[in-house]
C-alpha cells in the first residue's frame, strides 16, 4: 500500500518535471524564432486586435465596478479611522499595484486565453499544423510568437486602462454618492501613488501577459485527440494561467515591497 | 526514390510499425493499403519527418530524414506536398489565401505570378470562381480538390494522399482518382497514398503494398496484387474478416 502511494507520488513527479521542461522548451524555441525575418507584422496585428481591442468592453466593465466596489468597501473602513480623505489613493494604490494587472490578466484569460488554446488546438487535431511543418514552415512563427508578442503589448495597455477605468468608478461612487470632495480625491491620489507603483503594475501585467499567451499557446499546441482533448486543452489552459497568475503576482508583490 | 528500411515504431506499449520496409520509385505512384488502425496514417507522417521511428531508416534521394534536422530537414520537406485526410485547410484563410499559402511564404514571386498559379492550380482540379470563399463556405469534395491544388502548387517532387477520398460519394472518389491520375502526368511527381478504396486505386497505382501487422506483406503492381496467391492479401482483398 505504502509503495503503491509512493510510486503513485513519484509519478506525478516526474510528470509535473517533465510538463515544466517540455513547457520551458516550448518557451526556447518561441523565443529562438521571434527575431526570424521575415516578421509576421499582420499576423501580429490580428493577434493584438483579438486580446486587446475585442478585450476592452469586459476590461472597462471589470474595471468601473472594481473600483465601484473598491469605493464602497474601503470608505465604510476608512471611516472607522477617520480617515476617509485617503479614499482616492487606497482605491488608486489598490487597483494599479494589485488588482489592475491581476483582474485585468484574469479577464482576458477568460476571453483571449480560452479562445487561443482553443483554436490552436483545433488546428492541431484537424492536422492544420501539421500542414505547416510538412510545407517546411515552422508553426512557432505563425501561431505561438505572434501571440506571446501581441500579449506582451496589450497586457500593460489593458491595465492601464482598467486602471483609469477603476478610478473613475470609485470617484463616482465616493464623490457622487457619498459625497467626498472632487478635490480631495484626486489631490490625495497625486500625493501618494508614485511613478514606482505604476512601473510595478506594468511590470505584473507584462509578465501576466507572458504567463497567459505561453500556458494557452502550450496547452493548445499540446493538445489531445478529438473535441474531448481540445476542452481539456482550452480548461486546463485557463485554470494553469489563473493559478500561475496568482501565484506570481504573489512573489512579484513580495519582492516590490 | 524513397528507401525505407526497417522502420519500428510504438506508442506506449502499442507496437504500430515494426520492421516496415519499402521502396517507392521516382515517378511511381504506390497505393499502400490495410486495414483501420494499423498504422498507414502513422507511416505517411513518418516519411515527412512529422513523426520520428523509434529504429530504422528513411531515405529521401539519399538523406536520411529520421537524423536529419534544421535547414536539411527543411530543404527535404521542401520537396513534399501532402494531402491531408481532413484537407487541414486554413479556416482562417480563403480559398485564394490557402492554395496561395505555400508559394507566398516561401518564394518572391510577385502577387500577379501568385494569382497565376493559383488560378492555375485550381483549374488543374477543376475549380473556378470559389477563391473568395472560406473552406466553411466550400462541401466536403471542393475542401479535397482545393487541398489537392494546395499541395501541388510548389510542384512538389513527391506528394502524398493520406486517404484523399475518405468519406466522398462514389462519384467525386472517381473525380479525385482521376484528377491525381492527370495531375501526376502533368507534374510527374512521385506519389503514395493511403488508402482504402479496393479495387478503384488500382485504378491509379503503378504498385500497391499491403500493409499488415506494422509491416508491408505483399508488394507489387495492381494485378500482381490481385493474382496473389498469398492469404492475407487475398483475405484483405476479399474483406475477410479473419485479418
Amino acid at each position: 500500500m505504502i509503495e503503491k502511494t509512493i510510486r503513485g507520488l513519484g509519478r506525478w513527479g516526474l510528470r509535473i518535471v517533465r510538463t515544466m521542461g517540455s513547457m520551458a522548451l516550448f518557451l526556447i524555441n518561441a523565443i529562438a524564432v521571434t527575431f526570424q525575418r521575415p516578421f509576421k507584422f499582420r499576423l501580429l496585428l490580428k493577434q493584438i486586435r483579438f486580446f486587446g481591442s475585442k478585450s476592452l468592453l469586459v476590461i472597462a466593465l471589470t474595471g468601473a465596478f472594481t473600483g465601484m466596489v473598491l469605493a464602497l468597501q474601503l470608505y465604510y473602513t476608512l471611516r472607522k479611522f477617520g480617515s476617509e480623505a485617503l479614499l482616492g489613493p487606497a482605491i488608486a494604490l489598490s487597483l494599479i499595484r494589485e488588482l489592475g494587472p491581476v483582474l485585468s490578466a484574469l479577464m482576458v484569460t477568460g476571453r483571449a486565453g480560452s479562445a487561443l488554446a482553443a483554436e490552436i488546438g483545433i488546428m492541431r487535431i484537424s492536422e492544420q499544423i501539421d500542414a505547416l511543418v510538412s510545407m517546411a514552415l515552422n508553426p512557432f512563427r505563425y501561431l505561438i510568437v505572434p501571440n506571446i508578442l501581441a500579449a506582451l503589448i496589450t497586457f500593460p495597455l489593458l491595465t492601464s486602462i482598467f486602471d483609469v477605468i477603476g478610478i473613475f468608478g470609485g470617484y463616482i461612487v465616493a464623490v457622487e454618492l457619498l459625497g467626498l470632495s472632487e478635490g480631495t480625491y484626486f489631490s490625495q491620489i497625486d500625493a501618494f501613488v508614485d511613478m514606482e507603483d505604476i512601473r510595478i503594475g506594468l511590470y505584473k501585467a507584462l509578465s501576466f501577459g507572458l504567463i497567459v499567451s505561453w500556458v494557452c499557446s502550450y496547452k493548445g499546441f499540446n493538445t489531445g485527440f478529438g473535441a474531448e482533448g481540445v476542452s481539456k486543452a482550452t480548461t486546463e489552459a485557463v485554470v494553469l494561467s489563473s493559478v500561475l497568475i496568482l501565484i506570481w503576482d504573489y512573489f512579484v508583490g513580495s519582492l516590490f515591497m | 526514390m524513397i528507401e525505407i528500411r526497417d522502420i519500428s515504431k510504438s506508442f506506449g506499449a502499442l507496437k504500430v510499425l515494426n520492421g516496415l520496409s519499402l521502396t517507392i520509385a521516382k515517378g511511381e505512384i504506390m497505393a499502400v493499403i490495410g486495414k483501420s488502425g494499423g498504422g498507414k496514417s502513422v507511416f505517411l507522417k513518418h516519411l515527412i519527418g512529422l513523426l520520428r521511428p523509434d529504429s530504422g531508416t528513411i531515405e529521401i534521394d539519399g538523406i536520411d530524414i529520421v537524423t536529419a534536422k534544421g535547414q536539411q530537414l527543411q530543404r527535404i520537406r521542401e520537396q513534399f506536398g501532402v494531402l491531408f485526410q481532413g484537407g487541414a485547410l486554413f479556416d482562417s484563410l480563403t480559398v485564394f489565401e490557402n492554395v496561395a499559402f505555400p508559394i507566398s511564404e516561401k518564394t518572391r514571386l510577385s502577387k500577379k505570378e501568385i494569382a497565376q498559379r493559383v488560378t492555375e492550380a485550381l483549374s488543374d482540379v477543376g475549380l473556378s470562381d470559389i477563391e473568395h470563399k472560406y473552406p466553411a463556405e466550400i462541401s466536403g469534395g471542393m475542401k479535397k480538390r482545393v487541398a489537392l491544388a494546395r499541395a501541388l502548387i510548389a510542384r512538389p517532387k513527391i506528394v502524398l494522399f493520406d486517404e484523399p477520398t475518405t468519406g466522398l460519394d462514389p462519384i467525386m472518389l472517381r473525380a479525385i482518382h482521376r484528377l491525381i491520375a492527370d495531375t501526376h502526368r502533368k507534374y510527374g511527381f512521385t506519389g503514395v497514398i493511403i488508402s482504402h478504396e479496393i479495387p478503384e486505386i488500382f485504378d491509379i497505382a503503378d504498385r500497391v503494398a499491403l500493409l499488415y501487422e506494422g509491416r508491408i506483406e505483399e508488394v507489387g503492381t495492381p494485378s500482381e496484387f490481385i493474382n496473389s496467391k498469398n492469404q492475407v492479401v487475398r483475405s484483405f482483398l476479399t474483406g475477410g474478416e479473419d485479418l
